[in-house]
């Protein structure tokens, strides 16, 4: 991305206008200060010779057609939305899917290596891997919803009121933002459930107010644009209530940058679980969690290595598929990208 | 060195702090009232006697009004007083002082790691944007973000220290006693630690670089005949040096998060093993101690970090 090509968007973007525009508005608007012969060059300029699909302005394109686009121009993040999509799957269906109880314990089959009765073998307490692995999948979705849940719940609304309250409300609600900036999710986390008592739904609640300021930041600084805008000026003019306003205008025109921010908190989130889980903080046994498996392989390494293996590349696939969603809302959202 | 924008801008960083370093020694007092019921009642224990929950009272100074405690804390802090663990009876700022040097012992070996493989990374990715080298390093990048470290650290443990013994599985030796025995044992942990800070070094200082790299600025670098590797190393990375500093600050965060599941993997005697440890015992006033160390190491980074910003970056205060 040059600098010239994006000084010119600048005044497009922030003017709140779609960022897939046409441009020709901008074109006209330039040519008409410049001299009145040059507009219906400009116009004449702006109008396509013969229209074709290609020449209809992404913004009024079909949603499926925006999809076909999206998965054409980026097929790995097809790839990531099939693979969460899976690991959902799994997490709602496991007690239908998964071959065994996860938690039924047989002592004749302890610690097997993967073979055709248990796909992915044992584990110390003759439990089947695989069937674990399928029902681990609940614990990781509902730490990542909770925790990304929690944080816009909370993140959001301070950032908007922050942005558009200004002032001292904005001074105090920043300086709260610095301060949960500067505490380590997990660190945090372990410290709640060290005083609340152990367990998931806790720790993954701390991290997302831990989550929480990245969202209202992100959000604050949104609004700070947008309530310069026209339409904004125009709401307030007609007596909306700043609730209203920003509800209804601004909130839809800053969530943009807010969903992709989420997605790519879920991976962090995801990632935290787990190790909460495998410092034995998390998901208590015997239920099962990808942390808490890799956890219980690690005391039984030398006697069978290939324990840990499935559920650390769940955890990366998973990871991996929301960084990569993430990247790729980000992509097709910014109006700056020159890849789109 | 500094003019009066930048000193101004110095003094307000300095001021900004304060509001932030109360609402965080706060936040962390707070913490410890987030117990349910009479909290001297539940750290005294199941099977204390009345004598024993008066006594606690009165070491912990529970029987006081909240703010005069929250002031007593912060001063006692001050004075390197955190009181004392409920089960060893030790001086919590003792544990500290024994477990903190070991935990940056290892941060410290894990960003310089990230540095030192991410920068070249990134500058290689960046000076040949969109060829298999560029992919390939944005590859990793991505997998580096998203590996468990913790599991990560498991299969070097396997490969590197089970398998063929080139250096001890776990365990951790003060670099003040043998300096190279604990580089050995910090090594394995600091890798692990490292890749995602390799990972996230890497993919900011390529989209910076990319994104300079197109300037109208380094088009007139080329135009009067620089040497390209000139303009990526001398102009280049001075120019996103402000970036760099956003992503080391941030990684200094998310570094110390993250040893507290490595230390656990290794058996570091460090702030995170300190810290679970003392989580599943309910030894509280220790989980207080340790998290108002590490809130305040980030919070005395961050400010670090925005200050040295206004001397790397002249632009910044000057309106």
């Amino acid at each position: 991305m040059t600098s010239a090509p994006r000084s010119l968007h600048a005044g497009e973007t922030s003017s709140g206008s779609s960022p897939d525009a046409d441009p020709a508005p901008s074109a006209v608007a330039a040519a008409r200060a410049a001299s009145p012969s040059a507009v219906a060059q400009a116009q004449a300029a702006a109008r396509p010779a013969s229209y074709s699909v290609a020449d209809v302005p992404p913004s009024r394109r079909s949603f499926g057609r925006k999809v076909r686009d999206w998965g054409a121009d980026d097929p790995f993040a097809v790839v990531a939305l099939i693979v969460l999509l899976t690991i959902v799957g799994c997490s709602i269906f496991a007690p239908w899917i998964s071959p065994y109880d996860p938690t039924l314990q047989d002592y004749n089959v302890i610690l097997m290596p993967p073979s055709p009765d248990y796909i992915l073998g044992t584990d110390d307490l003759g439990r089947d891997v695989f069937s674990r692995l399928i029902h681990g999948a609940s614990a990781s979705v509902y730490a990542a919803f909770l925790a990304v849940g929690v944080a816009a719940i909370l993140g959001i609304p301070v950032g908007l009121i922050a942005g558009y309250a200004g002032g001292w409300v904005d001074d105090a609600i920043s300086r709260i933002i610095d301060t949960f900036l500067s505490f380590p999710a997990i660190v945090l986390a372990i410290a709640v459930t060290g005083v609340l008592g152990i367990g998931l739904t806790n720790a993954m609640i701390s991290v997302g107010i831990v989550f929480a300021p990245q969202l209202a930041r992100l959000a604050r600084a949104r609004t700070l644009v947008l309530k310069q805008e026209l339409y904004v000026d125009a709401a307030r003019c007609f007596g909306a209530s700043p609730t209203r306003i920003l509800w209804k205008h601004v909130l839809p025109n800053a969530i943009q940058p807010v969903l992709v921010q989420m997605t790519l908190l879920m991976a962090v989130a995801l990632l935290a679980e787990a190790s909460l889980s495998f410092l034995g903080l998390g998901m208590q046994p015997p239920e099962p969690s990808w942390g808490g498996m890799i956890a219980r392989a690690y005391l039984y390494m030398q006697i069978a290595p290939e324990q840990m293996y499935a559920p650390g590349l769940a955890i990366l696939a998973t990871a991996l598929a929301f960084n990569t969603l993430g990247e790729s809302l980000r992509e097709a959202m910014d109006p700056t990208s020159g890849k789109r | 060195m500094l003019n009066p924008l930048q000193r101004r801008m110095l003094r307000r960083r300095l001021l900004q702090a304060i509001p932030v370093l109360f609402l965080a020694t706060f936040s962390v007092f707070m913490l410890m009232k987030l117990l349910p019921g009479d909290v001297a009642v539940v750290l005294a224990g199941e099977q204390a006697t009345d004598e024993r929950i008066a006594e606690i009272r009165e070491i912990y100074g529970l029987n006081r009004p909240l703010l005069v405690q929250y002031g007593d804390w912060v001063l006692g802090a001050l004075q390197g007083d955190l009181s004392q663990s409920l089960l060893s009876g030790e001086e919590i700022s003792t544990t500290i002082a024994r477990v903190f040097p070991n935990t940056l012992f290892i941060v410290a070996y894990a960003i310089v790691i990230s540095i030192v493989l991410g920068v070249p990374l990134g500058v290689l990715a960046a000076s040949r944007p969109n060829t298999w080298v560029d992919k390939f390093v944005m590859t990793f990048s991505s997998v580096g973000v998203a590996l468990p470290n913790f599991w990560l650290a498991m299969i070097f443990v396997g490969a590197f220290a089970l398998n063929r013994a080139w250096l001890p599985a776990t365990g951790f030796v003060p670099p003040q006693e043998d300096f190279f025995a604990a580089v050995s044992h910090a090594t394995l942990p600091a890798v692990a630690l490292a890749a995602s800070g390799v990972a996230e070094v890497a993919r900011q200082l390529r989209s910076s670089l990319v994104e300079i790299l197109q300037s109208q600025h380094f088009r007139t670098l080329h135009a009067k005949g620089l040497h390209p590797r000139a303009m990526l190393w001398r102009h280049g990375l001075r120019n996103v040096s402000v970036n760099l500093l956003t992503v080391i600050s941030l990684l200094v965060n998310r570094t110390l998060a993250a040893t507290v599941v490595v230390e656990a993997v290794f058996a570091i005697p460090g702030m995170g093993t300190t810290m679970v440890n003392a989580t599943l015992q309910r030894d509280f006033p220790v989980v207080q101690g340790v998290v108002l160390m590490m809130v305040l190491t980030v919070i005395t980074v961050n400010l670090i970090t925005d200050m040295l910003y206004s001397v790397l970056d002249p632009r910044i205060g000057q309106k």
